[in-house]
């Protein structure tokens, strides 16, 4: 099987799609000649012309609400924000438009379309750029909220992303573009919605999506070491958020602990451990313990934003401490 | 709100219990966990703690009166707090005799009456309201979900298991111990615990057909426990003269004959999983473990307290926890954890001068060591008579799970490790 980066998943998965339905385009900020601000767009004008590929002024509002009126009449507009810190801008298009409008309209208009962009901190952006958006988000009905690892998840969830009928925010990651992983060179889709178990094993459940898979991974690596084998479901998809594969997990290990790149105030892992707590409660033998961002604006440096981060040590202590080790 | 103090179950099997002693008097002050009182249960003295905070205001049970588990024996409450109602329900629950059910009684408690109307009168005036009743075992231990639906699929007794968590939580390994322990109950404590069971501590041998005939057909014979016994006699010349050796090296260094015994019994057993074993009626459990009980004569009777992982801890180590637990005995201090759970039995009255005796099975054990007194006796080495320090001991076999030359070889290990005690540090 092919190894390839994230970045070329995307591609892949932009191209297949947009040579199988000529309604699917790509806008937004340096997406066409600059073959995207990160190169997930790369080649694609020279493919589709400058109809299909359209770069747009500094403008995400103005932008978002193009292609929302352009799902409205019929198209599938794939949106790039150049990241989902500038999709703030945006939030009205994506919140009040794209979520409502199915709603509103009495299911006369549904909005097939994709945001996407990369999401959270990278390294020394500082606290305007360095914000995970998922649990923002995820907290809005009308729309589904994919955060892909992998590579492989990465192409599989963008192409059944474009071909949902409902708006999606589609959520990557600067530090995952170049991350490299198998991708089949057969079609393949990722059903939206349904988590993967990364790692199996049966001392404790990680609940994590999105950046945090690879800490995850990590972190259960360095477990193993010492005999401590771990359950890592990746979300994926953390609206809808797949319980079913929460609960599985949770009841096999009986000890949970929830990894998240935001924030930990109303976070994707809050919801998480309302779940656990609802349907396996009997099944727990330690509190829920989440694993977050400090409750800051990230850090500008370099030290203090290593220690505002979720990582490796914290995520292990974390699951030392539902396994009352040390 | 006050709080009721009950007789609890303080060991596995009590029913009643005899207070001994009130340490503290009505009026004094009192903390959730302070003791109240000495009970004597059927095994021993422990201390029943307060489970609330306040003022103890009545003490129900007179100094050396027995109840029955579940008794209301006095009231935790504050100083102005109307407890004549509590009080008078007394007699009710003690004629309730052993339903030890304490939490179902005070459920009926009634709310504090001396609450001052105010504005606002759904609002308790006490920052602490109301201490958390105990669970229905008379233990105040937490668990955890996981551990408390384990303890009621198994049908465990959770207040016989001992937390390992947080504050004496009880969780799943706990649980995970317990069963494999094969205990329905017992006291919790935190200290002293039995280690917990792993993975391929024991195998269970399904009984073949002639085993099951052997076990029907003894027990017909001798019952219930068909019991043969092996006796052997051991030299110990070498086994002075480590003791005469070690002891030179300074008093730290020595060891009793009883030591250098239940070292080498421990050994011999973990190369032996057939002698130690239980009898579970439907299988034989071999250990691969060895949690070696000792006999100790108390003044009260005949207790056996556990060396745990006896087969892996040093001399010096058997030596100290033996000499700490035959002290705990003799004081009835033993937490019923210190007495349960043994693989394998020892009993020496060598110290009286019993030059050998037969002991008696400790069920589900299939087997006991009598260990008798090391004496000089006149011996025939090459055909010449030599004056030897000899040791008698008598080995009692469960004929279901033990057959006469398993138990020999047993005991042919045993002789080797005791006649040549250096086989102990190899």
């Amino acid at each position: 099987m092919p190894i390839i980066t994230y970045r070329d998943a995307l591609n892949q998965a932009l191209r297949e799609e947009m040579q199988r339905d000529d309604r699917v385009f790509i806008m937004g900020e340096e997406v066409a000649v600059y073959q995207g601000a990160y190169k997930v767009s790369k080649g694609l004008l020279q493919e589709f012309g400058e109809m299909r590929v359209v770069d747009t002024p500094i403008t995400e509002l103005g932008f978002a609400g193009v292609g929302v009126g352009a799902a409205m009449v019929g198209l599938r507009p794939v949106i790039e924000f150049m990241t989902w810190n500038f999709a703030v801008l945006a939030l009205d298009q994506v919140l009040n438009a794209a979520a409502k409008m199915l709603y509103m309209t009495g299911g006369q208009y549904n909005v097939p379309m994709v945001f996407r962009g990369p999401n959270g901190a990278a390294l020394q952006l500082s606290a305007q750029h360095s914000q995970a958006f998922e649990s923002w988000l995820a907290h809005i009905p009308g729309i589904k909220v994919v955060t892909p690892g992998t590579p492989y998840d990465a192409k599989g969830l963008l192409k059944s992303a474009i071909r949902d009928d409902n708006p999606i925010c589609f959520l990557e990651g600067e530090m995952l573009y170049n991350n490299k992983g198998e991708v089949p060179e057969e079609e393949y889709l990722i059903p939206i919605g349904v988590a993967d178990l990364k790692r199996e094993g049966d001392h404790a459940t990680i609940v994590t999506n999105g950046k945090m898979v690879l800490v995850a991974m990590k972190a259960a690596d360095e477990l193993a070491k010492e005999g401590i084998n771990i359950d890592v479901v990746d979300l994926r998809t953390v609206r809808p958020m797949d319980v079913e594969a929460i609960k599985a997990s949770v009841m096999k290990t009986n000890r949970c602990v929830v990894l998240e790149e935001g924030w930990e105030l109303c976070g994707i892992g809050a919801q998480v451990v309302d779940y656990v707590q609802r349907d396996c409660f009997d099944y727990l033998d330690a509190p829920v313990i989440r694993v977050h961002q400090a409750d800051v604006p990230m850090p500008y440096a370099k030290n203090l934003e290593r220690h505002a981060k979720p990582d490796v040590p914290k995520t292990i202590a974390a699951v030392k401490k539902v396994m009352y080790i040390d | 709100m006050a709080t009721k103090i009950f007789m609890e179950a303080l060991s596995p099997t009590m029913e009643e219990g005899r207070l001994v002693k009130w340490l503290k008097n009505e009026g004094d002050a009192v903390k959730s966990g302070d003791p109240l009182a000495e009970v004597e249960t059927d095994k021993a003295i422990m201390e029943l703690v307060a489970r609330g905070d306040g003022i103890l205001r009545k003490r129900l049970v007179n100094e050396g009166d027995a109840k029955p588990v579940g008794t209301l024996v006095g009231v935790i409450g504050t100083a102005d707090e109307n407890i004549d109602e509590l009080v008078g329900g007394a007699a009710a629950a003690a004629t309730a005799s052993a339903a030890p059910a304490p939490a179902a009684a005070s459920a009926k408690s009634p709310e504090p009456a001396t609450e001052p109307p105010t504005e606002k009168p759904a609002v308790p005036q006490s920052p602490s309201p109301s201490a958390p009743q105990p669970p229905a075992s008379g233990s105040a231990a937490r668990s955890s979900p996981v551990a408390r639906k384990m303890a009621a699929d198994n049908g465990l007794n959770l207040s016989g298991v001992s937390g390992s968590g947080p504050a004496g939580r009880i969780i799943k390994r706990d649980i995970e111990a317990a069963m494999a322990a094969g205990q329905k109950s017992g006291p919790q404590t935190t200290d002293h615990r039995p280690p917990s069971t792993r993975e391929g501590d024991y195998q269970d041998l399904p009984l073949t057909q002639i085993r099951k005939t052997i076990a029907k057909r003894l027990s017909e014979s001798i019952g219930p426990i068909p019991t043969f016994y092996l006796t052997a006699e051991f030299d110990l010349e070498n086994a002075a003269q480590l003791r005469m050796a070690m002891a030179d090296l300074g008093p730290e260094f020595k060891v009793s004959f009883n030591d250098i015994i239940l070292k080498a019994v421990a050994t011999a057993l973990s190369q032996h999983p057939e002698v130690n074993a239980h009898w579970l009626g439907d299988k034989i459990r071999q250990h691969n473990r060895v949690h070696l009980g000792m006999a100790v004569a108390t003044d009260d009777g005949l207790i056996v307290p556990v060396i745990f992982d006896a087969d892996t801890k040093r001399m010096s180590q058997i030596s100290a926890e033996a000499k700490e637990l035959a002290g705990l005995a003799r004081s009835r201090k033993l937490k019923s954890e210190q007495y349960t759970g043994s693989t394998f039995s020892v009993s020496n009255l060598g110290m009286f001068g019993i030059e050998q005796f037969t002991a008696i099975i400790n069920p589900p054990e299939t087997a006991i060591l009598a260990i008798g007194a090391v004496e000089d006796k006149v011996v025939i080495e090459k055909g010449e008579q030599v004056v030897r320090k000899r040791l008698r001991v008598t080995m009692s076999c469960d004929h279901r799970a033990i057959d006469g030359a398993v138990g020999a070889k047993f005991l042919v290990t045993l002789r080797r490790l005791i006649e040549n005690p250096l086989m102990l540090v190899y």
